[in-house]
């Protein structure tokens, strides 16, 4: 815990914070002196239901100033979206409800604001933002009219005004042709889109103060990346304070002035971005940055990982919620620690706190742990994949019969795996990743091409037995396992059908093996599936895929669904199996850095063409796709320091419709390089450097 | 939306001759010849050469296709055959019925409607209040309760309090309003009401359902009056599957009829069904069941049409 | 090692699987009306199956001295016009109703789910005819159909209970049925777990009845005990109607159909107690339905 760091990060002193201020416009000091805009006072949320009572909110407090940006930071569970719906007084009655605490607004206290007096403020001067944006407009009405009520309810302007408004309002979120957008309505928009028209229903009256949960987290990274520029822009252009949930601490290190971290209900640190990321004194916070693969770092030998799970908010155990997972518990921490000062504007809740800041240096490798090496170049081609192309038809369009259209989900992909290498295979949404992990798997029929599974072609009937070498781990642990097996069910089936073990109570020790290897204790064979926390569950399905014994395994997203202190659990586990068994991975994902970990090599792909495919270092350190050096520049790194000095590109426009793929290169709509040239022949994937290749004629 | 409801129209045709086929052979497929059956019912005897010729009357010595052709073309001249037992044209002994059993469901669903929507989204809006568990006390027994009981006990009690039973003579409604409602506003409350407890739960779990959606939240988020979220926001989404269930829910009134006539000693179509499926009379209940199946197919069309009027989602496809 | 460590057990909240007895005792606690509605079919059923041994009367014993007579200590629910003791032909009327409501319920609903299976794991051409057939089916009321099928059929008698009356009801629930399993098994086959059996190279049939059915019998159950109340209610109006249960045995709607008519001035209560004891098995039937509905609900379940 205590190795030097072997990587260092830029100098991150009191200086260079006051510095790096002046880059974003308004002067971060002058902000942190004026008076509270909003001040939170010892807030407790409780929701109340037959079964018992969970206290969601336990003596929360913070204030923000006026243009302020706040990040609450938390995993799923911890409270922060019920912080924010506290506030806005909606939460969902009559289970949720506000049992202490004071919550002042420009001096009112807005838990004790008479409902009408609320509704006056709601949407006029807070607003709010939600995280769905696909199901968060109401599907039968116009833009134009949701977008005109708050104007119309809160400052009684006419028709005409507000429409006028509007169409202003439209066109500060960035979206094209606003006029039209009146009359249209919300199923015509794409998820970015519709999130922009919320921050423009956030906007309209001018409101002080706006709380965004999770804006971002349903949407693609080139679109995030946005729609974040666009909300920070509008924060200090207006002078708007802000107040962004999420789980994501790249998003907080590149747009929070200060942040909020919270667990178990409670606020266990709170400071500048600076103090958070570059002194945190929270073992939670310490824990929760360190177990966060990095993109722009290459990989350690093993992610650092928080062990355990939270603690049940109807049950709550005493003292400090964090103990029984922390590796610096000390007696005392039986004992509930209250929120500390630190230093200046930092404070923690931990007795060990003082000690914590101390220490410089963040522990990043064990020492004595070896990066396990890629595999020799000489190693077997397990899985080989030649130009495939899986086309579906679609009905679109009007007239008699409809016609029909087709989507090109994947069109003209091939790459090869090696024992025991994995390939990392990212990319946005519709970028076909899914379909050919799919493909490989039997599971759907490509249109053309083929694939091999040692030199065997998959799609010949009589290779069932190759077919069997191929297993799969899925990304949602919820429909992953049926609810009517037992978890010994589950994993054993496998062995029953295939006859692996010769009888019953030999099938019991192979289950309870695989238990073991996949770091599950051995009563969880009698458990059905709804009994299993998410990562548990995620566990169970790589026992089940182990079972038979498969040389390749397909990972579609394993830890999309997982908490980030989770995910590093089991992102460890899948490598420690694949150097002791010797598997082969196709790891599909969309997050970059915990491609970034896990992979050998990776490939990028866009609108079902790969577009980069490369070593895993080289590709993160030099990218040479325009789309690969945009995805990249998207995603924040967890870090202040480095975040101010990036200049991120963001993409510009929409992902192009699936059914209207753009002629030539399918890039070439938002690519900064296009020119002519682009739309009129896909480039073909060749080489730019030694085991690098690029899809693009600019390269 | 013509191109809509063009297409529609034309996606009616197979629905309908699909319906033909099923009915014209599953009525074919009887066990023992049909008209042996019919005429040797009583236990009368009756001798070959008048089966065969009673066979050759009604055209059933044909091979099965070219029957059911000749019925098919029949239906599109709304001439389709004589009746069995009666030996009247089936379009005379419909006809005559048709504009009572249309009157007694056209009654009982406006009735059914308008009571159950609001009770429905009351019940839905407050929940678990006196007014919801009277809904849902009053859904439970409607749907429980057989409707020829409900018809009999509601006889019942006009004679008790009343001392007064509902004419038994049919007046059209030009005629005499007073007569032809006293007469038909008990019909149509029996039929009415397993339709407004099927309605009413309906429009109580729809609206349910759509308060709990995102949109709701972000109207509330705007600090939109109650009153606004819940006429706006809510009820054109939950009128959407309410009105499929409310056309849906029409034709099978017509089966409510069935009985309900019964009840009430009126000589609509339902008892001319009862009737003839009594006698075995294939010819009219074919008829009669087509014709029930032209009802449901178009009340899908106007649910349809109407929905996609409401729904913008639909409208530009 | 990665192991997940006792707090993950306290976090998810897990206790020894409650048994058999407990799973009851928990329905009975958090689903009352649904209890109440099972008791009350238990009690019915019971009453049915035993009426030969707790019927005061023989229930086609025609008495033409207590015609009409009103409930009293003699005859607890009166008589009707032939002298028969109404209580005993309720009491008979239990087992018809609930004999014949179980066994079309049964038919019908086995018959639809098999359909809806089919329909939903083959799709293509056999889901396309099958989907089309249905949707025939279900443009005619229920009545109807039943109706069209007795007129079809005629009566078929098989150890005192009326085989093609149990088809005639039997058959407009299969495609009830089928629609909603149908949609249930197309929702199952999406799941990540149906694909995780295929991957593994398992059997059709395997997938079908290791993986499917069992998540399809809490959708089947509870429509099965919804047509109940509807084979129940449906017996009754056919039998009402004359085209149903035919004399001498006891039913229900029998007891109502017909001559009971002329008799409302004066023996109201052979109207009011058979319509009751008809209403009060379908009300029961349909309790239990819908708390199962609420009970099985997997989205309260997996917390």
């Amino acid at each position: 815990m205590n190795a030097p760091d072997l990587f260092p990060s830029p100098d991150v002193g009191p200086l260079a914070t006051e510095s790096n201020s002046k880059i974003m416009a308004g002067s971060t000091i002058e902000m942190l002196r004026s008076p509270a805009l909003l001040a939170v006072e010892d807030l407790h949320v409780h929701f109340v239901q037959s079964d018992g009572v969970t206290r969601a909110v336990e003596g929360v407090s913070f204030a923000l100033r006026p243009g302020e940006i706040l990040a609450l930071v938390g995993e799923s569970g911890c409270g922060k979206s019920a912080t924010a719906l506290a506030l806005m007084r909606l939460l969902s009655k009559p289970a949720g409800r506000v049992v202490k605490g004071r919550a002042l607004f420009d001096g009112v206290d807005l838990l004790q604001l008479p409902e009408a007096e609320m509704r006056e403020r709601r949407g006029r001067d807070i607003a709010m933002i939600f995280q769905e944006p696909m199901t968060s407009l109401n599907p039968v009405l116009s833009i134009g009219e949701q977008l005109m009520e708050p104007l119309l309810a809160h400052l009684q302007m006419t028709r005409q005004a507000a429409q006028k408004r509007v169409v202003e309002l439209l066109k500060m979120v960035g979206l094209t042709d606003p006029q039209r957008r009146l009359e249209q309505y919300p199923h015509h928009l794409s998820g970015g889109m519709r999130q922009r028209v919320m921050i423009a229903m956030g906007l309209a009256c001018n409101p002080k103060l706006i709380i965004a949960d999770e804006p971002t987290t349903a949407l693609d990274v080139t679109i995030q990346a946005q729609i974040l520029e666009l909300m920070r822009d509008l924060a200090r252009r207006l002078n708007i304070a802000m107040i962004i949930i999420t789980h994501n601490l790249g998003i907080v290190a590149r747009y929070a002035d200060s942040v909020n971290v919270m667990y178990a209900a409670r606020l266990v640190e709170q400071g500048t971005a600076d103090d958070i990321f570059g002194r945190s004194s929270h073992p939670y916070t310490i824990g929760l940055i360190d177990s966060i693969p990095r993109l722009d770092r290459p990989r350690q030998a093993r992610l650092a990982t928080i062990e355990g799970v939270p603690p049940d908010l109807m049950a709550p155990p005493a003292g400090c919620r964090f103990a029984g997972r922390c590796p610096h518990r000390i007696e005392k921490c039986g004992e509930d620690p209250p929120l500390a000062v630190v230093e200046p504007g930092h404070q923690a809740a931990c007795w060990r706190a003082d000690e914590l800041l101390a220490r410089t240096a963040r522990a990043v490798q064990p020492v004595g742990v070896v990066i396990p090496p890629p595999p020799a170049a000489d190693a077997p081609i397990r899985v080989s994949v030649r130009d495939l192309k899986r086309h579906f038809t679609v009905s679109a369009g009007r007239g008699w019969f409809g016609g029909s259209a087709t989507v090109k989900a994947v069109d003209g992909v091939g790459f090869d795996i090696r024992e025991g290498e994995t390939l990392g295979l990212v990319g946005e949404s519709g970028c076909g990743k899914s379909t050919i992990g799919r493909a490989i798997l039997n599971l759907d029929t490509p249109t053309a091409g083929s694939i091999l599974i040692d030199g065997q072609d998959i799609g010949d009937a009589r290779a069932r037995e190759v077919r069997r070498r191929t297993q799969v781990i899925f990304q949602d642990p919820f429909s992953s396992l049926n609810p009517r097996m037992t978890v010994s069910q589950i994993i054993g089936e496998p062995l029953a059908v295939y006859k692996l073990e010769p009888d019953a109570a030999r099938i019991e020790g192979r289950v309870q093996e695989l238990l073991g290897q996949v770091g599950l204790m051995p009563y969880m064979a009698e458990r059905y599936p709804h009994e299993l926390s998410g990562g548990q569950r995620q566990r169970v399905g790589i026992a089940r895929a182990l079972a038979l014994k498969p040389s390749i395994i397909v990972c579609d997203e394993p830890v999309s669904a997982l908490d980030v202190s989770i995910q590093g659990q089991i992102v460890n586990l899948l490598d420690e199996l694949q150097q002791k068994l010797g598997l082969t991975y196709l790891f599909i994902a969309h997050d970059l850095a915990v491609v970034r970990h896990i992979s050998h090599r990776v490939a990028v792909m866009y609108l079902g063409r790969i577009m980069e495919l490369a070593d895993r270092d080289t590709l993160y350190r030099n990218p040479r796709h325009p789309y690969t050096q945009l995805l990249l520049d998207a995603a924040p790194v967890p870090d202040p320091a480095i975040e101010r000095q990036r200049r991120p590109r963001v993409a510009k426009g929409e992902l192009p419709s699936p059914i209207n793929q753009p002629k030539g290169c399918v890039f070439s709509t938002r690519c900064p390089m296009a020119t002519a040239e682009c739309s009129e022949a896909v480039p073909a994937l060749r080489p730019v450097a030694d085991g690098h290749y690029a899809a693009c004629i600019k390269v | 939306m013509l191109t809509y409801l063009a297409k529609r129209l034309l996606l009616m045709i197979p629905t309908l001759l699909g319906a033909a086929a099923l009915i014209f052979f599953m009525l074919r497929v009887v066990p023992g010849d049909v008209v042996e059956v019919k005429l040797r019912a009583d236990g009368a005897s009756v001798t070959q050469e008048v089966i065969d010729a009673e066979r050759s009357r009604l055209g059933l010595d044909k091979p099965l296709p070219e029957q059911f052709a000749t019925w098919l073309v029949g239906l599109v001249e709304l001439d389709p055959g004589l009746s069995m037992w009666t030996g009247r044209s089936v379009v005379d002994e419909m006809s005559i019925r048709l504009p009572l059993s249309m009157q007694v469901a056209i009654m009982g669903a406006l009735i059914a409607t308008l009571m159950a929507v609001p009770m429905g989204t009351l019940s839905a809006l407050y929940r678990d209040s006196p007014i919801d568990y009277l809904l849902r006390v009053f859904s439970l027994v409607g749907l429980a309760v057989p409707a020829f009981w409900f018809g009999m006990v509601m006889i019942l009690l006009l004679l008790w309090l009343f001392n007064w039973l509902p004419p038994v003579i049919y007046t059209p409604f030009w005629v005499d309003p007073v007569a032809n409602l006293s007469q038909l506003i008990w019909p149509a409350l029996v039929v009415g009401i397993r339709y407004a407890a099927v309605v009413a739960r309906m429009v109580r779990s729809s609206v349910v359902e759509v308060m709990k959606e995102d949109y709701i939240r972000t109207a509330r988020a705007k600090g939109l009056d109650e009153k606004a979220v819940v006429i706006r926001h809510a009820m054109k989404n939950a009128m959407l599957p309410a009105i499929t269930v409310i056309g849906l829910e029409f034709a099978f009134l017509m089966g409510g009829l069935v009985v309900t006539e019964q009840v009430f000693n009126l000589n609509g179509i339902g008892q001319l069904f009862v009737q003839a499926v009594a006698h075995r009379d294939f010819v009219l209940v074919q008829n009669i069941v087509m014709f029930i199946a032209v009802v449901f197919v178009l009340t899908n069309l106007v649910v349809d049409l109407l929905y996609a009027a409401l729904d913008p989602r639909i409208r530009y496809r | 090692m990665t192991f997940s460590a006792t707090t993950d057990m306290q976090a998810a909240g897990l206790r020894a699987r409650p048994g058999m007895r407990r799973k009851i005792a928990r329905f009975v606690v958090t689903q009352p009306l649904g209890a109440a509605g099972l008791v009350t079919v238990l009690v019915m059923a019971i009453a049915g199956a035993l009426s030969p041994y707790i019927a005061p009367y023989d229930p086609v014993a025609i008495s033409f001295g207590d015609m009409l007579s009103p409930p009293s200590w003699e005859h607890p629910l009166g008589t009707d016009n032939f002298g028969r003791d109404i209580l005993s032909r309720i009491l008979y009327g239990a087992r018809t109703a609930i004999v014949m409501g179980l066994m079309s319920a049964l038919i019908g609903s086995t018959l639809g789910a098999i359909l809806g299976v089919a329909s939903a794991y083959f799709g293509g051409v056999i889901d396309l005819l099958i989907q089309r057939a249905v949707d025939i089916f279900l443009s005619l009321p229920i009545i109807v159909l039943a109706l069209v099928v007795v007129a079809m059929l005629g009566r078929n008698l098989v150890l005192g209970f009326d085989f093609n009356l149990i088809l005639a009801i039997a058959i407009p629930i299969v495609p009830n049925v089928a629609r909603v399993v149908r949609s249930s098994a197309l929702s199952i086959r999406e799941m990540a777990y149906i694909d995780a059996a295929r991957v593994a190279g398992y059997r059709t049939s395997r997938i079908i009845f290791r993986h499917m059915a069992p998540n399809l019998m809490a959708p089947y159950l509870i429509m099965l005990t919804a047509f109940i109340a509807q084979a129940i209610l449906l017996e009754a109006s056919l039998s009402f109607l004359g085209l149903g249960v035919t004399e001498p045995t006891p039913a229900w709607g029998l007891m109502l159909a017909g001559n009971a008519v002329d008799f409302y001035r004066q023996a109201p209560w052979m109207i009011i107690f058979p319509g009751l004891a008809i209403s009060l098995a379908v009300f029961a039937f349909n309790l239990l339905g819908d708390s199962l509905r609420d009970w099985l609900d997997p989205k309260s379940r997996l917390r």
